[in-house]
């Protein structure tokens, strides 16, 4: 039994440590800089770098344990970006200072537990796909972003924010520290909590679980406004440093969070899956990226690679699996 | 076909997997126009051996013989190829498919550029239904079949080859008395066409029936072969867990007490009409007729599954009004569905969690789940039912079906229900696990319980209800005591014979 977690979740971190040896190894021979790839400071920056798209993956674990999907936090993301980054400019704001900080924070939150409530909501009473409904809700969402600001990007730079997004505590910046903070919240959820038991449930035998009494559509509804309150954390986070949105930011983020989640071992059925192997997954494509950077490949080699890699990964994790089967059938 | 030449030989298959030797040494022969019975409790090798015989596990030692050639199956497609063919217990069927299509899936005839040869597809296949005399026809869509039926169109695309060898893993596990009927017919004519069958089955009565010599399994072991005409139950039975069973009727000694549960004027659109029946503690009432009657119907709306059109349901004298499961389980009321792997159990989850599943809200300490209070109930319920896990960490998608069964019965008996309404208990358990489910059914009766056990096996119903209602397309015939039901008047009352005619 333990022997069989081992195996399932042990296997992202064996493959981020491979990846590490071989970027590494191979970093001595074709790296155009002097620097060592396991440079401390490099290793912090990426953890920083897997930031925004690590905490939307956290939130999408907790979806699809449960069965659904969340194609419409990309949307999600720009959304509340434009709303931190303009809020701060009303007249009202403007007046109170920093002070207009934690409100912006505020409304950007606001607004994407109330798109993910949107959702779950949706999917909860019509029954329809989640698939179809954040498929429509993405393009929706996204609608909403252009229609906020046309194709002009939106921007407002506030130094105090950038300060404490740029800040250093403990060696971590402010970034990493809100991915840990949430993978750690989240963590306890799924595996601590009544919510986080019957989530599981419901992903993995939703009738089974209608007959033992759990009401499947709050559950949903819970999920959906976590994942859209996690993507605009995302965005909160990484704009704050930025200070400027384009209406096409944070497209395909739904798709690579799914691909973190997925190199992290959780099934897309539903019903499996662990937050702390999502982090792994997330840190293993970022030093994918920053790896092949690093030995010099281009951003268009960078994206083959990392999809020839998911697709191996999954087959190599389906033998495995298979053949655990078989020897538990006996 | 020459009957000296056995159509299928399996010499000493010897198949070890990591820490078991899961088949040791298992000979025997089918002979053509035989039907052979392969009998074994959970666990003692059947499934490996037809896994060996369908190619998909290598044996480590031991030759399979087709018509006394030495043949290495490879997989099940090679063995259909070789004239060995496998109708599951679980059916392979595409739903939205016609019947047609289903029996020649991957072979359809073929016309130029790759197009279907609708004519012929239709035309074979007819002509294979034919013999098989089923009552649908090629271009019928398979969901729209009734699972016997479906199960005639496994057995149909089992006769496209020639086959030598038939091998029926449970079938009759869905199939009500009378399809079973039919299902037998088309056994004893594969039989008289000089097929070799070999019946896998747990069910005594028809391994009596129908079937002409028996070989047993034991822990993975050859435990010898014996002509059906030359034993009894009790031989088998002891050859299968080397000890006999008493299967005899445990007469109730306990005081029946008040109504738990009364239903009056019950109705739900076409499924069941003008239902009504009383439930008392203390008391098992068995619900028996055929698979559409209308019984799983009742369950389903006593547990808020269905909305009744019509009717009302009475807790303890009070008219109650049940929405959903979450009403049904705050009034005590418990189901133990039929299918108990995809209505039951999570069976990605462990055991512990699976059995607090119900619970698991009013066992926090804090925010969190309480992992101490859940650990005490899973003791608790696994000491009781003797449920045998190696733990609770244990998924329960890894245990035999007897012990999910009891996982399940534990989960609803840890919230102490006034009513437990169980389901066909024993569908797909071993013979052993089964009478231990009928003592516990018959226990909780005993302690006070008021149980209603749904089953479409009659000795089933008739070893374990203290009172049986028979019911025939959505209404109830009659209904028995224990001491005034025979069989014969069960079967007319749920073949629609009224009792008047019958008396």
């Amino acid at each position: 039994m333990n022997k069989e977690i081992l195996l399932k979740q042990g296997g992202i971190w064996a493959f981020i440590l491979v990846e590490l040896i071989f970027f590494t190894v191979a970093g001595n021979f074709l790296s155009t800089s002097d620097k060592s790839f396991m440079d401390f400071d490099n290793m912090l920056l990426l953890l920083k770098q897997s930031a925004p798209i690590g905490i939307i993956a956290l939130g999408m674990t907790i979806v699809m344990i449960n069965g659904n999907i969340d194609l419409s936090v990309g949307a999600t993301f720009a959304l509340s970006a434009i709303v931190l980054l303009d809020s701060m400019t009303w007249p009202f704001m403007k007046e109170m200072g920093d002070w207009s900080i934690p409100l912006a924070w505020a409304f950007a939150l606001a607004t994407g537990t109330v798109l993910g409530a949107i959702n779950g909501l949706i999917v909860w009473k019509t029954g329809v796909d989640a698939f179809i409904v954040t498929l429509g809700s993405m393009l929706g969402f996204r609608g909403l972003v252009f229609m906020y600001n046309g194709e002009q990007p939106t921007s407002h730079l506030n130094w105090t924010l950038v300060d404490f997004a740029e800040a250093q505590f403990l060696g971590l910046h402010t970034a990493t520290w809100f991915l840990l903070g949430a993978a750690l919240l989240l963590w306890l959820l799924m595996t601590k909590t009544v919510h986080g038991r019957n989530a599981y449930a419901i992903g993995n035998n939703r009738e089974a679980a209608v007959n033992a009494g759990i009401r499947v559509g709050p559950h949903f509804l819970i999920n959906f406004m976590l994942i859209g309150f996690l993507a605009s954390l995302s965005a909160v986070v990484f704009y704050s440093e930025s200070g400027s949105v384009n209406p096409n930011d944070g497209m395909l983020y739904e798709l690579w969070a799914i691909t973190a989640v997925v190199l992290g071992g959780t099934k897309l059925t539903g019903g499996y899956g662990s937050i702390v192997s999502t982090l792994g997954g997330v840190i293993a494509i970022q030093l994918l990226r920053k790896g092949l950077g690093h030995i010099g490949a281009d951003t268009e080699t960078v994206n083959l690679v990392i999809g020839l890699i998911l697709i191996a990964v999954l087959f190599l994790d389906k033998q495995l699996n298979r053949k655990g089967k078989e020897e538990l059938k006996v | 076909m020459n009957t000296d030449i056995p159509a299928l030989r399996l010499e000493g298959i010897v198949k070890t997997f990591p820490g078991v030797r899961a088949l040791d040494g298992v000979s025997f022969t089918v002979q053509p126009g035989e039907v052979h019975a392969l009998m074994g409790e959970n666990g003692a090798g059947k499934s490996t051996l037809m896994k060996v015989l369908g190619g998909i596990y290598q044996p480590d030692e031991g030759q399979i013989f087709i018509a006394e050639e030495a043949t290495v199956m490879t997989s099940p497609l090679h063995a259909k190829a070789r004239g060995v063919v496998f109708i599951h217990q679980e059916l392979s069927l595409a739903d939205e498919l016609s019947v047609a299509e289903n029996i020649f899936l991957g072979e359809l005839p073929r016309k130029s550029f790759g197009r279907v040869d609708w004519d012929k597809l239709f035309n074979d296949t007819n002509a294979i239904l034919t013999t098989l005399n089923v009552g649908f026809d090629a271009q019928t869509r398979v969901g729209d079949l009734s699972i016997a039926n479906q199960q005639m169109v496994e057995i149909a695309r089992a006769l496209t080859v020639d086959p030598r060898a038939v091998i029926f893993d449970e079938p009759t596990a869905s199939l009500t008395d009378a399809e079973k009927v039919v299902l037998f017919d088309v056994i004893a004519d594969l039989k008289s066409r000089g097929v070799g069958i070999i019946y896998i089955s747990h069910r005594m009565e028809e391994i009596f029936k129908i079937t002409d010599r028996i070989s047993v399994l034991r822990d993975g072991q050859y435990r010898g072969t014996v002509k059906t005409s030359e034993t009894d139950e009790d031989k088998v039975t002891q050859l299968m867990i080397g000890r006999s069973l008493d299967l005899s009727r445990s007469v109730s000694e306990h005081e029946v007490g008040k109504v738990a549960l009364e239903v009056r004027g019950l109705s739900c659109g076409n499924l069941y009409n003008d239902v009504n029946f009383t439930v008392r503690r203390g008391e098992v009432v068995g619900f028996y007729g055929l698979v559409g009657a209308g019984r799983t119907e009742i369950a389903e709306t006593i547990f808020g599954l269905r909305t009744p059109s019509t009717g009302t349901i009475l807790l303890d004298g009070e008219e109650v009004r049940i929405n959903s499961p979450i009403d049904a389980i705050r009034r005590g009321i418990s189901l133990v569905p039929e299918d108990r792997k995809g209505q039951g159990l999570v069976l990605g989850m462990n055991c512990r969690d699976n059995m607090t599943l119900p619970q698991v809200d009013d066992m926090t300490a804090g925010p969190f789940v309480s992992d101490g209070a859940e650990v005490a109930i899973f003791d608790q319920y696994r000491d009781k039912l003797d449920i045998r896990t190696p733990g609770w960490r244990q998924l329960v998608g890894n245990l035999s079906g007897g012990n999910q069964q009891k996982i399940v019965i534990g989960k609803w008996l840890s919230m102490h229900p006034n009513v437990l309404i169980v389901d066909e208990p024993t569908r797909g358990i071993d013979v052993g696990s089964k009478s231990e489910i009928h003592n516990l059914i018959r226990d909780l009766a005993a302690q006070g319980y008021a149980v209603i056990v749904i089953s479409s096996e009659m000795p089933e119903v008739l070893h374990v209800a203290d009172r049986i209602i028979a019911m025939y397309h959505g209404r109830i015939m009659r209904e028995f005591t224990a001491e005034e039901v025979t069989e014969d008047s069960l079967i007319q009352a749920i073949s629609g014979i009224e009792s008047d005619k019958v008396a």
